[in-house]
């Protein structure tokens, strides 16, 4: 059975939690922790997780699918985010949304290896729309040009 | 010799890392300091320079500008193409009156001595020596309203938590902005993150509340990542005391939203600061008797607890001098989407939305005529330009069925198709609806798919009745506002430009679908 209870084990996420003092409350700060670590929440992490808080797999679950900022999957190398709220549409948002999927050869929202185009709706950047984020990096005013150079220079980083 | 280059995400979003690299190396003496932005969201990045005549603005200055800037003397502030003048001088800020937002581009937001510099912790001296119930009193008679959208008073909403005999309770500041057209939370938590911990503090003497937490959306990364070093310096500087194992007497944290916008209504937020999945609550209970973890709990928004050091260093008729009628005060309004001179405008209740949409705003960027603006966020109702002339304040706008909401307008142009912002609002509500009431879970996915219909062009006029029978649904049935007021943009929509919906369908599509 140690072998077994061995290959759920995942220690950063047992670390986690523990530096939050194991308190169920701040279950939503580890998902961020571990995701961060990660790239994604791994079955062994969430198990881990679920035994460090004492709380069952199955309300762990429900966070995880409730929220959008969790993924289950290793997301692709590059995530862009762009947003299609109201302020970012009445500027342009979809057409660079068209032109964006029609570049990087992947529709919005669709799983990628390499480039994912994500949805998000606003990113606080209303005044200069259309915003988009990568890795946490705001960028403002964006049109097809700027997106082809951010999502370059952020290939640079890695 | 200092210059001025913000940290502001927007000024980020623009360049302004590089902008301040750029000038460190093409003036090595002058000392960098990071403010806020002032707010003029289209000159960003916004550069100051500090002169004998004031701070001289610069902008928007890219980091191929510098170099030529500071040859043609800008750290002298001598005049150029992209020059402004005199900071305080230029129009958008001089005729604004700023309460909430008086430090924000102005200080170095992590400066616990210029934030004191500038009249900072005034209000919490003034809050420890009356005590919790003058402080409340103070707060109602300054006739503060919650600024998250429903203008509720924030002085009744504090003697409800008050009068509780709870020994635990607490307070809890709402940054999870996810209205689109609104960012002003987010440029305070950047640009004066210590106002927003002050007014927290005081509202823990005012109800009683020794733990607050901060519960910022995620999209926000670098105000979370401002709000955290400020709670790290105010707590480090002990303004408070301690209690006898030496942590903070009012206990700060921070929890950091998921992605879901639904976060932003009180009793959702309140269950996901707990840990769970940010579903809706029905109240009764309200949070002020049972809230986080079943205690008093008062839930504000960033804006309200702002003004709060304001209100208490100043006293509650300064603040209640501003505005008219029952919108007492400020509201830093925000003007987004197609507008030339996009930005943060805080002016008193009463201004008009063509004074800030043109007297500000300067019309649209793209220089095309105004279709509609859509004040108070996602939920919020279009506005056509024949109502223009509509006073900015919670029961004028009202009145004219539109919404003050967060105080965020997004213009759009000619070009837009309202019958498709109609389709996005039912959209963004099927994508957002935390799905606990069945109204706005399934309400949204049918009336996305009826608008599709009319917008096709079938059977039309049953459609419309559909549609019209899901509004009332939804509004009357729903637990809370995301699907309650989801019909209020529909319903404008359709009700003031119906040629959006119905214009472009063919004939008769029975017809077409028979050939």
């Amino acid at each position: 059975m140690a072998t077994l209870l061995n290959t759920i084990e995942d220690a950063k996420a047992r670390d986690i939690c523990k530096a939050h003092g194991d308190k169920p409350d701040e279950l939503i700060e580890v998902l961020h922790e571990v995701q961060a670590a990660h790239g994604y929440l791994s079955d062994a992490a969430l198990r881990t997780i679920a035994q460090s808080l004492n709380i069952s797999r199955a309300e762990i679950h429900g966070v995880v699918t409730f929220y959008h900022d969790f993924k289950k999957e290793k997301g692709a190398k590059q995530t862009i985010k762009i947003c299609r709220a109201e302020a970012c549409q009445a500027v342009g948002a979809n057409e660079l949304i068209a032109e964006a999927e029609t570049h990087f050869k992947t529709k919005m929202d669709d799983k990628a290896v390499a480039i994912k185009l994500e949805a998000t709706y606003c990113l606080g950047n209303c005044a200069l729309g259309p915003a988009v984020m990568i890795d946490d990096q705001l960028y403002g005013r964006v049109d097809i040009a700027r997106l082809k150079t951010i999502s370059n220079n952020h290939k640079g980083e890695d | 010799m200092r210059v001025f280059v913000p940290c502001d995400a927007a000024a980020l979003s623009m360049g302004a890392d590089e902008v301040a690299a750029a000038i460190a190396i093409a003036a090595p003496n002058a000392e960098i300091i990071r403010n806020g932005s002032r707010g003029m969201l289209w000159l960003e990045p916004l550069v100051e320079v500090e002169t004998d005549k004031g701070r001289v603005a610069y902008g928007p200055v890219t980091a191929g500008d510098v170099a030529g800037l500071v040859k043609d003397g800008m750290l002298d502030g001598k005049d150029h193409d992209l020059c402004h003048g005199p900071t305080e001088d230029m129009d958008y800020l001089k005729n604004q009156e700023r309460l909430t937002f008086a430090r924000v581009g102005i200080i170095d937001p992590l400066s616990l001595d210029d934030y004191k510099a500038h009249g900072g912790v005034k209000g919490l001296e003034k809050a420890l020596k009356i005590g919790a119930q003058k402080i409340v009193d103070e707060v109602k008679e300054s006739g503060l309203r919650g600024r998250g959208g429903a203008g509720f008073p924030t002085g009744i909403k504090w003697q409800t938590a008050l009068a509780q005999e709870e020994t635990q309770k607490y307070l809890c500041a709402n940054a999870d902005e996810g209205d689109s057209g609104t960012f002003a939370d987010r440029m305070l938590m950047e640009g004066d993150p210590f106002s927003l911990i002050e007014g927290m503090v005081i509202g823990g003497l005012g109800i009683g509340a020794d733990t607050g937490y901060i519960y910022i959306r995620s999209e926000y990364p670098h105000a979370i990542r401002t709000m955290r070093k400020a709670i790290e310096i105010w707590d480090r500087a002990d303004l408070f005391g301690r209690n006898e194992d030496g942590s903070p007497r009012f206990d700060l944290q921070i929890r950091v939203g998921a992605g879901a916008y639904i976060c932003g209504e009180e009793s959702s937020m309140l269950e996901s600061i707990e840990g769970k999945r940010g579903e809706v609550k029905v109240k009764p209970p309200i949070p002020a008797i049972s809230g986080l973890f079943n205690k008093p709990t008062i839930v504000n928004n960033v804006l309200t607890l702002a003004s709060v050091p304001y209100i208490m260093a100043n006293g509650a008729k300064a603040y209640a001098d501003f505005g008219q009628g029952r919108s007492m005060g400020t509201q830093p309004f925000q003007l987004a989407g197609d507008i030339a001179r996009g930005g943060l405008v805080e002016k008193a209740f009463g201004v008009t939305m063509n004074e800030l949409l043109n007297d500000f705003g300067g019309g649209t960027r793209s220089g095309r005529a105004i279709k509609a603006v859509q004040a108070g966020g996602p939920l919020g109702g279009f506005v056509a330009p024949a109502d223009f002339d509509m006073a900015m304040g919670y029961e004028s706008m009202a009145e004219r069925g539109a919404m003050m909401g967060h105080g965020g307008l997004v213009v759009f142009n000619d070009q837009t198709n309202m019958g498709s912002m109609a389709r996005y609002a039912m959209e963004f509500c099927e994508i957002e609806s935390c799905g606990k009431c069945t109204p706005c879970r399934i309400g949204a996915v049918r009336g996305k798919e009826t608008i599709d219909k009319i917008m096709a062009g079938e059977e039309q006029g049953k459609n419309l009745e559909v549609l019209e029978d899901l509004c009332d649904l939804m509004e009357t049935a729903s637990l809370c506002a995301m699907g309650g007021l989801t019909p209020m943009p529909v319903r404008s929509a359709l009700k003031q430009f119906p040629e959006d919906f119905l214009g472009t369908a063919p004939e008769d599509s029975s017809k077409q679908a028979a050939e």
